[in-house]
């Protein structure tokens, strides 16, 4: 065999001069082409301010408004309140009905969906996604003119005789739900459509086979194999029906308030930014949690998967 | 490129390392292609044979070793400015670009005339046989074709080197066998060297010139097809290169000795009596139906067309003993026969 | 025969819950009444009242400048952000923060610019709406080009090499057309969010300049006006157009 190798050296243990250097400088120069421009804009707008709003959390309103730089825990007592604890309260359980309705009402449908032929299948998603393409503002204005009482719903049940009274339907937390839910169903169903759709239609079939009814393959192989998207929906739901001020103040009238409205006051009527801030955090924190039970429960799930 | 001289070393490595993490990927590894030679690095994967292609493309770097091409560095040179061109595995056409656009693109890059660029993708395309297709995109055409596209593109810039990344495993079979001869015939046309990477013995066997057969990043043998197959440098590659039958014992004066069989047929190697040692003897070269050699049952009877396999069951062996005739068999299944071999067609190898 | 399917009350009252409110929008734009609450026969005239509107019509321009500005920074960010994460790197880090605009919420990034910005004095107006919607127009740019990504086969880019390219002609000529298609749609995405997005516009505006979503909001808020129902059918005319548009795009690049 040696006849036909070269003759061998002895073995180098540098890397020597050429061959890595040369790739290396070339390969910082592409990082920081790619990477430097995104992560340093959004370093600018989404850290700094981010990191703003933390160090705020620690001071506390100035006579006229402003920041004062004085170092205190004031606002995390004040956000213990009862008050303030009710509405966070309130905040959580609103966008957690909201999030139990949505999974309901779309694992369904979005089930429905990836049933379908292949090309109903993209008439029905875009169907599902198409009212989240028109202004926020105006979807959730669509729900005053159908809830007053003098709107669309009272008119069509007065007119059939099921209520003699017109029923207060705007301006409760209902209405609040309604509207929450209006907004972000689509985004249940989307992470919903796309989990189940890539589920192999053999498991179920294999399921059926080894004499599983269906609701018993629904619960053993369909659901436990789709809550990753389950998971993914209620998150997607939960995070923007949390934070948001615009339906509470449109659909709830201001008589149903959110988490979402005090930060706004702080910041834009009562100037108290450090306030507002740690209300923010707060929010934040909740998130935090969330994600990490999100993610905590995605991981045993896949351990499960495997096993 | 009528000019080159054969036989003249091309590429030299030397004592070429490399790893991933705990990996390592390649050990030591010296070669020497030659001028003008159809070179084939062979191993099953994992062995280290894609990153020996890509550290000569210039995509991944050894940790030690040099490698000259010319006598002159080529590690140090960036992969673009290499006379060194690729053909990849998945033949990495660029879909947003006509057959034309893909061919010319690298003599784009040598800013060459536009003149010239068009006169050498017109030839290039005669050579491989796709005038007529130079408007298609590549999705429009068949594997063979796409094929023949990512060979011209590499092969217009008349590269020193050519590299082939598993070349025939994209095809099915009936064109994998035409686009082989093709291979051959277009590297005898052009004259550049090339290497080309596989797992598929049988293909490289009816490429290449010369092998190098390769194994845990080590390079086991190199050799030209036909003393690759007879005279194997050990039990890697025996076992690795077509089929082989296996038997360890020890060697003594008159053959080798194996346990509960008997003495074996082998040649006589000089200062061996009492090493033990496998013997390989391939089943074409295994006579069936003879006066002496070792006694058996047939066990299985496999019918290829052209030639048979018979399996024979020989007591004290833990592997039937495979042997080949031409045409049908004349033996059948449980059928009491003996086999033997002439001690020249046996080799004995270390048993490490 | 088959049998009902039950999944299709629920499926159904999906359907109807989304789209009623907008049929009921669309029917009451052409009432004659001044109020949504009864139908004085079929009547266009809230559409000339609408575009008769000086506030909308300004409002619409804002949206579209800020929208235009903002989704093509978001472009060329978003998409040298998801190379670089795709081939650069492996930081767990970086890519936490290129998703992060995506998943905060809205009012949490609104507050923090309004922050920022007055912390640095920097004087608020379009160009403050249009950084801030750059913001998570660049992370949803670079989501959807990584996904492109993932389906572009690398040894493009080598093969480039291979031939002769140098690092920024391969980027030019192999990387950024083989990730058009994920661009056109990174970009049509931040466009249409920019537009509908009221938050951090809300937060972030200028007194002079509203946005278009500003501007619906103080009419909402003002009290009910069929007005709205013009502009909510004409915008989802143009979000229909906009969304078939964008299908039959990404069908036609699919051969691709």
């Amino acid at each position: 065999m040696s006849s036909t190798l070269a003759p061998r050296r002895a073995a180098r243990t540098d890397p020597g001069p050429h061959g890595r250097r040369a790739p290396r400088r070339e390969r910082l120069v592409g990082r920081l082409a790619t990477l430097g421009p995104g992560i340093g804009y959004l370093t600018v707008f989404m850290l700094v301010p981010l990191a703003l709003v933390l160090s705020y959390t620690l001071f506390h309103r100035g006579r006229f408004g402003g920041v004062v730089h004085e170092a205190s825990t004031e606002n995390f007592t004040r956000v213990a309140d009862g008050l303030y604890l009710g509405v966070i309260w309130t905040s959580v359980k609103l966008a957690g009905l909201t999030t139990l309705l949505a999974l309901l009402l779309g694992y369904p449908t979005a089930y429905l969906i990836a049933r379908l032929p292949r090309s109903w299948r993209t008439v029905a998603l875009v169907l599902v996604v198409l009212p989240f393409w028109t202004n926020f503002l105006i979807r959730t204005y669509a729900w005053i003119i159908l809830l007053n009482s003098e709107g669309v719903l009272n008119r069509a049940l007065t007119g059939v005789g099921v209520i003699d009274r017109p029923l207060e339907l705007l301006y409760t937390p209902g209405a609040v739900v309604g509207g929450l839910l209006y907004a972000y169903l689509p985004l249940m169903v989307l992470p919903l459509y796309s989990a189940i759709e890539r589920l192999d239609p053999q498991l179920r079939e294999a399921s059926a086979n080894l004499g599983a009814r269906p609701a018993r393959t629904f619960w053993s192989v369909t659901l436990p194999l789709t809550l990753p998207g389950v998971l993914t929906g209620c998150v997607f739901v939960f995070v923007p029906s949390l934070g948001n001020f615009v339906i509470p103040e449109l659909l709830g009238g201001g008589r149903t308030v959110m988490v979402g409205n005090l930060i706004r006051d702080q910041f834009l009527k009562a100037r108290d930014w450090p306030f507002g801030s740690t209300l923010a955090l707060t929010v934040i924190a909740l998130l935090v949690l969330l994600l990490m039970v999100q993610a905590w429960a995605a991981r045993r799930l896949a351990g499960g998967n495997r096993a | 490129m009528s000019d080159h001289h054969a036989g003249e070393p091309l590429v030299s490595i030397r004592s070429i390392s490399r790893r991933f993490g705990d990996v390592r990927a390649l050990e030591q590894v010296s070669l020497e292609i030659r001028q003008g030679e159809f070179f084939a690095l062979l191993g099953p994967s994992g062995c280290g044979k894609t990153t020996l292609l890509r550290i000569l493309a210039g995509f991944e770097h050894p940790d030690s070793g040099s490698v000259t091409l010319d006598g002159a560095d080529l590690l140090a040179v960036a992969p673009h400015r290499r006379p060194v061109n690729l053909m990849f595995q998945s033949y990495a056409l660029f879909p947003h670009m006509s057959v034309a656009r893909n061919i010319a693109y690298g003599l784009e890059r040598e800013r060459l005339p536009r003149s010239e660029i068009r006169e050498r993708v017109d030839e290039v395309l005669t050579t491989v046989g796709l005038t007529g297709l130079a408007r298609r995109r590549p999705h429009q055409l068949s594997g063979g074709q796409r094929q023949r596209v990512a060979l011209a593109r590499a092969i217009v810039k008349r590269p020193r080197l050519l590299l082939l990344d598993e070349p025939l495993s994209a095809l099915d079979k009936k064109v994998r066998a035409e686009m082989q001869l093709e291979l051959k015939r277009l590297q005898h046309e052009v004259g550049i060297t090339f290497v080309v990477v596989t797992h598929d013995q049988e293909e490289a066997m009816s490429l290449a010139d010369r092998i190098a057969v390769m194994s845990e990043g080590r390079v086991r043998q190199v050799d030209a097809p036909v003393p690759l197959y007879e005279r194997p440098a050990d039990l890697f590659v025996a076992d690795f290169i077509g089929a082989n039958n296996l038997i360890s014992g020890v060697v003594t004066a008159d053959g080798l000795r194996v346990p509960d069989v008997g003495l074996l047929p082998c040649p006589a190697v000089p200062d061996t009596v009492g090493v033990a040692a496998t013997l390989a003897v391939r089943p074409e070269r295994v006579r069936l139906g003879a006066d002496g050699g070792l006694a058996g049952v047939v066990r299985d009877v496999t019918f290829f067309g052209g030639t048979t396999r018979v399996a024979v069951d020989v007591a004290g062996l833990d592997r039937p003993l495979l042997v080949t005739v031409a045409g049908a068999a004349a033996v059948g299944l449980g059928d009491k026969t003996r086999v033997d071999w002439s001690d020249t067609d046996a080799v004995l190898l270390d048993q490490t | 025969m088959r049998r009902f399917n039950w999944l299709y009350i629920p499926a159904g009252l999906t359907y109807l819950f989304l789209y009623l409110p907008i049929v009921v929008l669309v029917i009451m734009s052409f009432n004659a009444a001044d109020t949504p609450y009864r139908w004085d026969g079929f009547d266009t005239a809230w559409y000339g009242r609408l575009f008769a509107d000086r506030a909308v019509r300004e409002g619409l321009i804002n949206t579209l400048v800020v929208a235009t500005g903002a989704t093509a920074l978001s472009a060329v960010l978003g998409t040298l952000l998801a190379v670089g994460l795709a081939r650069h790197t492996r930081s767990k880090l970086l890519d936490a923060i290129a998703v992060a605009p995506a998943v905060l919420p809205d009012i949490v990034l609104a507050i923090g610019l309004l922050a920022f910005y007055t912390a640095v004095q920097f004087t608020l107006g379009l160009h403050s709406i249009l950084l801030a919607h750059a913001v998570f127009g660049t992370a949803f740019v670079a989501a959807v080009v990584r996904t492109r990504l993932a389906h572009v086969d690398g040894s493009l880019e080598e093969a480039s090499r291979d031939l002769g390219a140098t690092a920024p002609q391969t980027f030019v000529r192999i990387t950024l057309p083989s990730l058009a298609p994920g661009i056109v749609a990174g970009a049509l995405l931040a466009f249409s969010l920019s537009i509908d997005e009221f938050v951090i516009a809300f937060f972030t505006a200028g007194p002079q300049d509203p946005t278009l979503p500003i501007v619906i909001y103080s009419m909402v808020r003002f009290g009910v006006t069929p007005e709205i129902n013009a502009l909510a059918t004409l915008l989802l005319a143009v979000s229909f157009t906009f969304v078939i548009a964008a299908q039959r795009l990404s069908r036609l690049t699919e051969s691709f």
